[in-house]
């Protein structure tokens, strides 16, 4: 039988290997991208298997929240990306220090 | 129940090995797809849950839009990728030693048995889930009781929009646009110029 606890494993497994996603390929901006979509995908899981096992529904409206800023969060990365591209010809996180002092 | 233990367990391996597969596949476009099918994943899962209207919206919104997103930028930037990879083994014990850590301490969190049937049951005030279908009932609460957190997710939508095309909006300079105003004010006596020309000469 399947219990809560199944379903948080799942989202610890999934939010670890998003982070480990982020610190692996420090240069590439692209995969760190999905390594936060991978995050947010494990705190959906988290809040809609609370919602579920809690017999409440507010999870799953937070839940959508979450999906929204998802994707917001991904447009505007994007977009940063493309222009820094067509700035400088490489996405490689190292040489992002334009706005250092 | 043993239908839904072994549906579980093979949607849930099925996300983590491409989850995993999204972090360490050579090819970024790889990547995007084995992000697609993470999220197809999760998405089954939460029809095992009983949450039909968000693994629909899952699908509807990761995969056909932000998925799709990150493919489009992914084949349109020209990179060398191989490049980019180097590193990956350097921090790799670093980075596979904060993951054992980071899983081991959270397993521990939920093996103290506070998320078990029973001590849940505790909190339980609102009534049944089950009884009304999972759509008709997000659409009870959205609209009332949430109707402000509706509105500042639309908010956050039209401002990442917003955003987004300001930073990649560029204004090239010698492109011909249409002036608007400019030509709804056009007089005709300001158009057009009479001039006296003689026979036999130009302007």
């Amino acid at each position: 039988m399947i219990y809560l606890e199944h379903y948080l494993f799942l989202a610890a497994i999934i939010f670890t290997i998003g982070v480990l996603g982020i610190f692996l390929n420090k240069k590439n901006v692209i995969i760190i991208l999905m390594s936060i979509e991978l995050i947010l995908l494990s705190v959906n899981i988290n809040l809609i298997s609370f919602s579920v096992f809690l017999n409440d529904i507010s999870g799953q409206i937070f839940a959508m929240l979450t999906l929204t800023v998802a994707a917001a969060e991904a447009a505007i990365g994007l977009a940063i990306l493309v222009v820094f591209y067509r700035n400088l010809g490489s996405i490689e996180v190292n040489k992002i220090n334009k706005l250092k002092g | 129940m043993y239908l839904y233990s072994i549906t579980f367990y093979i949607f849930s391996l099925v996300a983590i090995l491409s989850a995993l597969m999204v972090i360490s596949a050579r090819n970024p476009v790889h990547s995007v797809l084995f992000l697609i099918l993470s999220f197809v994943n999760a998405s089954g899962l939460f029809v095992l849950l009983g949450a039909e209207f968000l693994a629909m919206i899952l699908v509807v919104v990761y995969v056909g839009a932000v998925a799709v997103l990150f493919l489009f930028v992914v084949m349109m930037l020209d990179i060398n990728f191989v490049k980019l990879r180097e590193g990956f083994l350097q921090y790799l014990p670093f980075g596979a030693l904060l993951g054992v850590v980071l899983i081991v301490e959270l397993g521990i969190l939920f093996l103290t048995k506070s998320f078990s049937e029973n001590s849940l049951s505790l909190f339980v005030q609102s009534p049944q889930i089950n009884e009304v279908e999972n759509t008709k009932l997000i659409g009870q609460v959205l609209y009332t009781d949430y109707f402000y957190l509706f509105q500042i997710s639309g908010l956050i939508l039209l401002v990442a929009m917003v955003g987004s095309i300001t930073l990649t909006l560029r204004d090239r300079g010698q492109v011909k646009r249409q002036n608007i105003s400019s030509q709804n004010f056009i007089d005709a006596k300001n158009a057009i110029e009479k001039k006296k020309i003689k026979l036999g000469e130009g302007i």
